[in-house]
């Protein structure tokens, strides 16, 4: 068998070392160009800033990861976002009969924790039934969630009738806004989901299973992996982190709207995509799609510290983004060579 | 005693009739040659017995007791191995977990079990080492020659304690001398008293390991005589149809 054995390859591989840590290196150069240019941006109380910023889509990139490792993709959270924040703050406030109530009298209705309950439960159905259209109807999983992002926005306008539910008591607004020490509450949710996702991924069946349907999803049916079953629990995944990050967006925002979450699929996607993961699938890890998250929040950060318009932000991110599937297409193509 | 024999097994795909009441039995420590043109209903027949998916009609009798597989799953837990011709395995992944892959083992801790990778690529190594082939278990198979990717397909198939198993085309895509290896691999699970199915079009192959062949032609078998009872011409004219039946 020695003569089909490739020879080892022992020059340096370079360009396989960049491909493989591409977005750390451009993370940690960005790093350096806005801590020269600008030095307020190494600032303690900034980066926490940064940390904050990115925690709540980055909370939603985790489960997007596990989405796109299947060769998935999700289109609809940002609308799930804001219908689950909905539904979480009506159940906090027991209805929508003091729906503007602020201070004192806003803190009237349920625990918080039902708003919890209620806010991932939302999303967790949400992701559910996308997940059982993608898998009984075997509608393409862009069609699905392009579809329910639609009708989750729909759904959220309808619900609320187009106006915000807002004013929350402080036990709600401090999953949002407080501080454990000096790390906001929501960067230690990010971290902590981040750590449970990776073993998740790399230390059980599940996550096992999850990298071989998106390598091969018939080698895995064949091979007893429930190809169906997997597929289906990725989107509920996804589905209960927009849940989740649905109740720290209006605790930080002291608000649940309707027209929350806007757009929040670019940076979702762009966090995942940009941290290494194909959405070919098969392959990308957690730790890429943290380095992604904080990669677009600095950029973001940074631009805003030098005063450059929100507009030229949406242009390099967009821009970023195409530029790392393009890297990612490249890289595949030199390695099947 | 027959380990597995099939009654009238019949398979239509809407108006198309791919196999029309086939009728075959095997032996323990026996290895089958199943031969035919493209399209004569080979890999239909495999399928059906692998639980791909179940016959139009007919009976399945494993060890003498009727069986229908729902799944591919359930055919394995059964004792039938299968190596597919595109060997159904994942790129991405490295060898030991392709191996292992739907029946990984599992380390408890508390209420949560993690992957024990330690041990699959230590029990993977032993399974090349027994295939003697040089593939590591942690290198990625998207690497790896055609050689190890067979192994690993092999080597998969090893795990359990299978009564059958299924070749489907092994020595098509591979070079000569792996040929030889693939062979010799078939005689070691005779010896151990299994049953082979090799599907092949290479009639040399055929001809060197398999103790009889079973031809189909159109979804019918038109041949199923021992192997010294025939010649790569007759089989070769039973499956272009030159020959009607033997």
């Amino acid at each position: 068998m020695n003569k089909d054995t490739p020879e080892p390859d022992n020059r340096p591989d370079w360009f396989g070392f960049a491909a493989k840590y591409a977005a750390p290196i451009f993370l940690l150069g960005l790093v350096l160009i806005f801590a020269l240019l600008q030095p307020n941006f190494l600032h303690p109380l900034n980066l926490l800033n940064v940390l904050r910023q990115v925690s709540i889509s980055g909370l939603i990139a985790i489960g997007m990861t596990f989405v796109i490792l299947t060769a998935g993709i999700d289109l609809s959270v940002g609308s799930l976002v804001a219908l689950a924040g909905l539904v979480g703050a009506y159940v906090s406030k027991g209805g929508l009969d003091n729906r503007f109530a602020i201070g004192a009298e806003a803190a009237t209705g349920n625990p918080v924790i039902y708003a919890v309950l209620a806010a991932v439960a939302v999303g967790v159905v949400g992701g559910a039934l996308q997940g059982a259209a993608i898998t009984r109807l075997k509608v393409p999983p862009f069609v699905v969630t392009l579809g329910g992002l639609s009708v989750f926005r729909g759904a959220a306008l309808l619900f609320s009738g187009g106006g915000p539910i807002s004013g929350f008591s402080p036990q709600y607004t401090w999953w949002g806004q407080g501080r454990i020490g000096i790390v906001p509450v929501p960067v230690i949710l990010f971290f902590s989901a981040a750590i449970v996702a990776h073993v998740v991924l790399k230390h059980t069946r599940f996550g096992l299973h999850v990298y071989s349907v998106g390598g091969n999803a018939a080698a895995s049916d064949l091979n007893g992996v429930s190809t169906r079953r997997v597929t289906f629990m990725v989107y509920v995944i996804v589905g209960f982190f927009c849940g989740l990050a649905s109740f720290l967006l209006s605790a930080r925002l002291n608000s649940a709207e309707a027209v929350a979450g806007m757009g929040l699929e670019l940076d979702v996607i762009a966090a995942v995509v940009i941290g290494g993961t194909s959405l070919f699938g098969g392959v990308g890890s957690i730790f890429g799609t943290v380095v992604g998250a904080l990669l677009i929040g600095v950029l973001r950060n940074g631009l805003v510290l030098m005063n450059v318009s929100s507009f030229v932000q949406q242009i390099v991110i967009g821009l970023i983004l195409i530029a790392a599937v393009a890297f990612d297409q490249y890289a595949a193509s030199r390695s099947r060579a | 005693m027959s380990i597995l024999e099939l009654n009238g097994i019949t398979k239509n795909f809407g108006g198309i009739h791919a196999l029309a009441g086939v009728d075959m039995s095997l032996e323990r420590g026996q290895v089958l040659g199943l031969m035919g043109d493209n399209g004569a209903g080979k890999s239909t027949l495999i399928k059906i017995i692998a639980g791909s998916f179940p016959p139009t009609s007919g009976t399945i009798k494993l060890n003498e007791k009727p069986v229908t597989f729902g799944r591919p799953r359930e055919a394995r837990d059964a004792g039938i191995e299968v190596v597919h011709q595109d060997l159904a395995l994942c790129d991405n992944l490295t060898a030991a977990m392709n191996v292992f892959l739907g029946r990984e083992l599992v380390r408890k801790v508390g209420p949560f079990r993690f992957l024990n990778r330690a041990a699959m690529n230590e029990q993977s190594a032993e399974l090349f080492a027994d295939l003697k082939s040089e593939t590591r278990p942690k290198d990625l198979v998207r690497q790896m020659s055609g050689g190890q990717r067979q192994a690993v397909a092999i080597a998969r198939t090893r795990l359990s304690k299978p009564d059958i198993v299924i070749m489907d085309e092994p020595t098509a895509a591979i070079s000569v001398r792996q040929v030889a290896e693939v062979l010799d691999l078939i005689r070691r699970l005779q010896d151990a008293g299994l049953a082979v199915i090799l599907i092949s079009h290479r009639m040399p192959d055929v001809f060197s390991v398999c103790d009889r062949v079973v031809v189909l032609r159109r979804g019918t078998k038109v041949a199923d005589k021992p192997i010294g009872e025939t010649s790569p011409e007759e089989v070769t004219g039973l499956i272009i149809g030159a020959i009607e039946a033997a």
